[in-house]
């Protein structure tokens, strides 16, 4: 498998209030060959009661196709602003997208959850490919999504 | 201008836009065998039946989506694994799989972005925008070329490349344009460049809280049928705040999962609107078959390619590069040239070449760039002017006359004016008469008459340059050579002699057809193909410029023949009519477009005189269909310049010629050509009512005399020969 982009280290549009402590977190989505064009991936946070907290990253471009990530979209109701700067390329078929940013501590071991939905041009919208609670014990450990993602891993 | 605007982003985009071309053209079949091939449902049926019989095959379904083809795929999980497939709407099953086609998203990939993401996305819209400005710059040439826009569809003259190219494009310009138009709209659409953006119909903020209402009684499902459903996505298992999401034509909308109610809805926007509607222009997807209209037009676009870069070629090569020109203050000699497609420059570099060998200093340059102020030494100013298609000036001569018009003062430099053209155009040299109509107007000096060039006659430029030398009182010799086509050498068979008696001594000289290299037989090129009416460019010995002579037979007939008339004085006459069998001459094959008898079945009259009879003889010798043919044929004596006397009962007994009048010159009373059209008035203006061809060949003065005679022949039918020239349904050879 190929790393798609090199590591990225940003500080991350979550604005969290009362947040003094940040600490480096490198999140590893591999894409298996499902046969399609680049995948558009939104990764996002929920609090405990499933509501939207913040956007951690956006592969994929063109806002017009945003409404395929259906979860991301009904949550932001399509804000753009919720991903600028924090916008990538979309992830091809096979490849690795590894991004390194500056997560608050206070998300974690609090019942926060990562959330990536995932589109393909012509193929399944997967909303809600993988979701995963953000505790310090469970960095590391990978996890499977239903239909794009190979595999998801959040490294401390 | 148009020219350059259709020349160079041509040549520049020509690779990206036959990319474009092909892959689009390729892609345009995709949308036809999708609608083939996907089980089409049955007229009246609901969203609510099909999700409800989707549902009870697929429980896990998650969502359902119908292409505009009228394809349904459904998506769903069982046990957590993902499933896909195309659905039968009769049964709710899947009959197929739904699997990206990989061949259709590799095309669709090298069409819209040549696999470079949105850097090659914005090159290929560059490729659309190239092929629009191609579009619209070569649909107002070739309304310039044919006259007018009422014209479009008017037959054409000229080389095959040309022709083929405008032939081509008036056909497929209508969806090259509009496949390029839709093409930056999408990608204005795909950079968020137009506001078409769906607007985001509020999530509904209340909801019942129960789920499990029954699919087939939801109200909203119900009032949807299949035909103008696009998506509905189910919410997810155990989560009552979730909702049914429906996407139809009309626009989107939430169903509640508790009782069905409809929560939300929106219209699609105006843009939204327009978008999907130019989204299904582009790619045929919801219109197949214009899809597939708009493919196959593309499928032209490496054909003009091709023909467009061999007409670009063709006219690099006739326009010679000009050394040593003088600046237009310090020329005593103005040369100013009106050429389209670069022949007329070859003419004027030779007169340029004599006349600064003669000791003058010339200066050379385009009408277009006439300014008489600046012409401070001049002493003499001379046009050599082309004419473009029905009159109007051509390409470097362009506000020439707007210019002219405009002067308070013409300039009292003398002028003399050469026109260009073609006889067998109703037009003939309309430009160059322009030009000195108004130059008499303006009252500017005359250096000389009006002299007309007609079909870039190399004689008829040298006794041209004679007079010129006169008027300036230098001896000027102008020899014209246009790039010669590859030459062969022809050995003559036979010959028969006629007119001694009438002092015109005439040969009618057969020769062996060379042997054809496979490179010709691949193209046609040289003797490789000809019919009767094409012309043989023959180079005397001791001379390099060709005399041009018709040919009375066809690659069919296994010969080359020609009618020559020995001329006193005539340098390659006089070598061709010394001819014995075994001898040989130096010729090349130059195709005459303009002078065939055509496919059609509409009767011919053809009529001629003198040598002129040898492409005529030659379409009654290879009229194997019989088509009806009128020929009159005037000659001075039946005992002496009868040319193909002895074939011609043979020709009429076979039916090759329906109807043969002659006519003698010479005698007690003397009977012209003309007398004899007279003579058989009703019957040919009969055949001329009823489609007839008429082509004449031969003298210009005979030529002139004929259609002076038809003139009063189809007064009474309301036609005339100008009409029927424009038609296409007079064509001349003469000389």
């Amino acid at each position: 498998m190929k790393s798609l982009l090199a590591t990225l280290a940003l500080t991350t549009a979550l604005t969290l209030p009362g947040l003094a402590m940040a600490r480096p977190v490198t999140l590893t989505t591999t894409l298996n060959n499902y046969g399609g064009d680049g995948a558009y991936l939104a990764l996002y946070v929920t609090d405990a009661s499933g509501a939207y907290v913040g956007s951690v990253w956006m592969a994929g471009g063109k806002s017009k196709y945003y409404e395929h990530l259906s979860d991301w979209y009904r949550a932001t109701g399509g804000d753009t602003r919720q991903v600028n700067g924090i916008t990538g390329a979309s992830v091809g078929a096979d490849r690795t997208l590894e991004i390194t940013l500056d997560l608050a501590d206070a998300l974690f071991d609090a019942g926060y959850s990562l959330h990536i939905d995932a589109a393909v041009e012509d193929m399944r919208d997967s909303p809600n490919e993988v979701a995963v609670p953000l505790t310090t014990a469970g960095a590391g450990t990978p996890v499977n999504g239903h239909r794009y993602i190979a595999s998801f891993a959040y490294d401390m | 201008m148009i020219r350059l605007l259709h020349r160079w982003p041509g040549l520049l985009a020509l690779a990206l836009i036959t990319i474009l071309a092909l892959s689009g053209a390729a892609l345009s079949v995709f949308p036809a065998t999708e609608r083939l091939a996907a089980p089409q449902s049955e007229v009246g049926l609901t969203v609510a039946t099909l999700a409800d019989r989707i549902q009870a095959v697929y429980p896990g379904v998650e969502q359902i989506r119908r292409s505009p083809s009228g394809r349904i795929t459904a998506y769903w999980f069982d046990q957590g694994t993902p499933g896909t497939a195309v659905i039968d709407p009769a049964t709710g099953k899947g009959v197929a799989s739904a699997d990206p086609n990989q061949t259709l998203r590799w095309l669709t990939n090298l069409h819209r972005s040549l696999f470079l993401g949105d850097g090659g996305r914005i090159a290929m819209a560059t490729g659309a925008l190239a092929m629009l400005v191609l579009s619209l710059s070569g649909a107002a040439l070739v309304a310039r070329r044919t006259g007018g826009w009422r014209y479009w569809f008017a037959p054409l003259r000229g080389p095959l490349a040309g022709r083929l190219h405008v032939e081509i494009a008036r056909i497929a310009v209508t969806g090259l344009v509009l496949s390029s138009t839709t093409a930056l709209w999408m990608t204005a659409s795909t950079f968020d460049l137009l506001p078409d953006g769906g607007a985001p119909s509020a999530f509904p903020a209340k909801v019942s809280g129960e789920t499990g209402f029954a699919l087939d009684q939801m109200d909203g499902l119900q009032q949807t049928p299949v035909a103008e459903f696009r998506e509905l996505s189910f919410p997810y298992p155990g989560d009552a705040t979730d909702v049914y999401a429906l996407k139809a034509d009309r626009g989107t909308g939430y169903l509640d999962q508790g009782n069905g109610a409809l929560l939300a809805w929106a219209d699609l926007t105006g843009w939204e609107r327009v978008s999907e509607t130019i989204y299904m222009l582009h790619t045929g997807q919801g219109a197949a078959t214009l899809g597939l209209v708009l493919g196959l037009m593309a499928l032209s676009v490496p054909a003009m390619g091709v023909t467009g870069v061999l007409v670009w070629l063709a006219g690099r090569r006739g326009r010679p590069r000009i050394r040593g020109n003088q600046p237009a203050g310090r020329a005593e000699t103005i040369l100013l040239v009106g050429s389209e497609n670069g022949s007329t420059w070859g003419f004027a570099a030779t007169l340029r070449a004599a006349l600064t060998e003669a000791g003058q200093s010339v200066h050379v340059g385009p009408m277009s760039g006439f300014a008489p102020e600046h012409y401070a030494k001049a002493e003499r100013i001379i046009v050599l002017a082309a004419t473009y298609g029905d009159g109007a000036a051509p390409a470097s001569a362009k506000g020439f006359l707007d210019r002219l018009s405009a002067l308070d003062l013409v300039p009292a430099i003398p002028l003399a004016v050469l026109g260009f053209g073609d006889r067998s155009f109703p037009a003939y040299c309309a430009f160059a008469k322009a030009v000195v109509q108004s130059a008499e107007t303006k009252g500017w000096p005359k250096l000389l008459p009006l002299d007309m060039i007609d079909r870039q006659s190399p004689q008829g430029f040298a006794r041209w340059g004679r007079a010129l030398g006169e008027a300036l009182g230098i001896p000027l010799e102008l020899s014209h050579q246009p790039v010669l086509p590859k030459t062969d050498t022809l050995t003559l068979v036979s010959r028969r002699d006629y007119g001694t008696e009438v002092q015109a001594p005439t040969a009618l000289l057969r020769f062996a057809l060379p042997r054809a290299t496979f490179w010709q037989r691949m193209t046609g090129a040289g003797f490789a193909r000809f019919t009767a009416g094409d012309l043989i460019g023959v180079l005397p010995e001791g001379n390099t410029v060709p005399r041009l002579y018709s040919l009375a037979s066809g690659r069919g007939d296994g010969f080359i023949e020609i009618v020559v008339r020995k001329h006193p004085d005539g340098l390659a006459s006089s070598q061709l009519t010394a001819l014995d069998p075994g001898d040989t001459v130096t010729a090349f094959l130059r195709r005459n477009p303009g002078f065939r008898a055509g496919r059609g079945r509409a009767p011919l009259i053809l009529i001629g005189t003198g040598t002129g009879i040898g492409p005529l003889a030659g379409f009654v010798r290879g009229n194997a269909r019989r088509r009806p043919i009128h020929l009159f044929f005037g000659m001075r004596h039946a005992g002496s310049d009868f040319f193909y006397g002895e074939e011609f009962p043979v020709w009429q007994k076979e039916g090759r010629v329906t109807r043969l009048v002659t006519a003698y010159s010479r005698g007690v009373r003397p009977h012209y050509v003309q007398d004899a059209l007279h003579s058989e008035a009703n019957q040919v203006a009969d055949l001329i009512r009823n489609g007839a061809r008429v082509m004449v060949c031969g003298g210009r003065d005979m030529a002139s005399g004929v259609a002076d005679a038809l003139a009063e022949i189809l007064a009474p039918t309301g036609l005339t020969p100008a009409v029927l020239k424009a038609e296409g349904r007079y064509v001349e050879d003469v000389y």
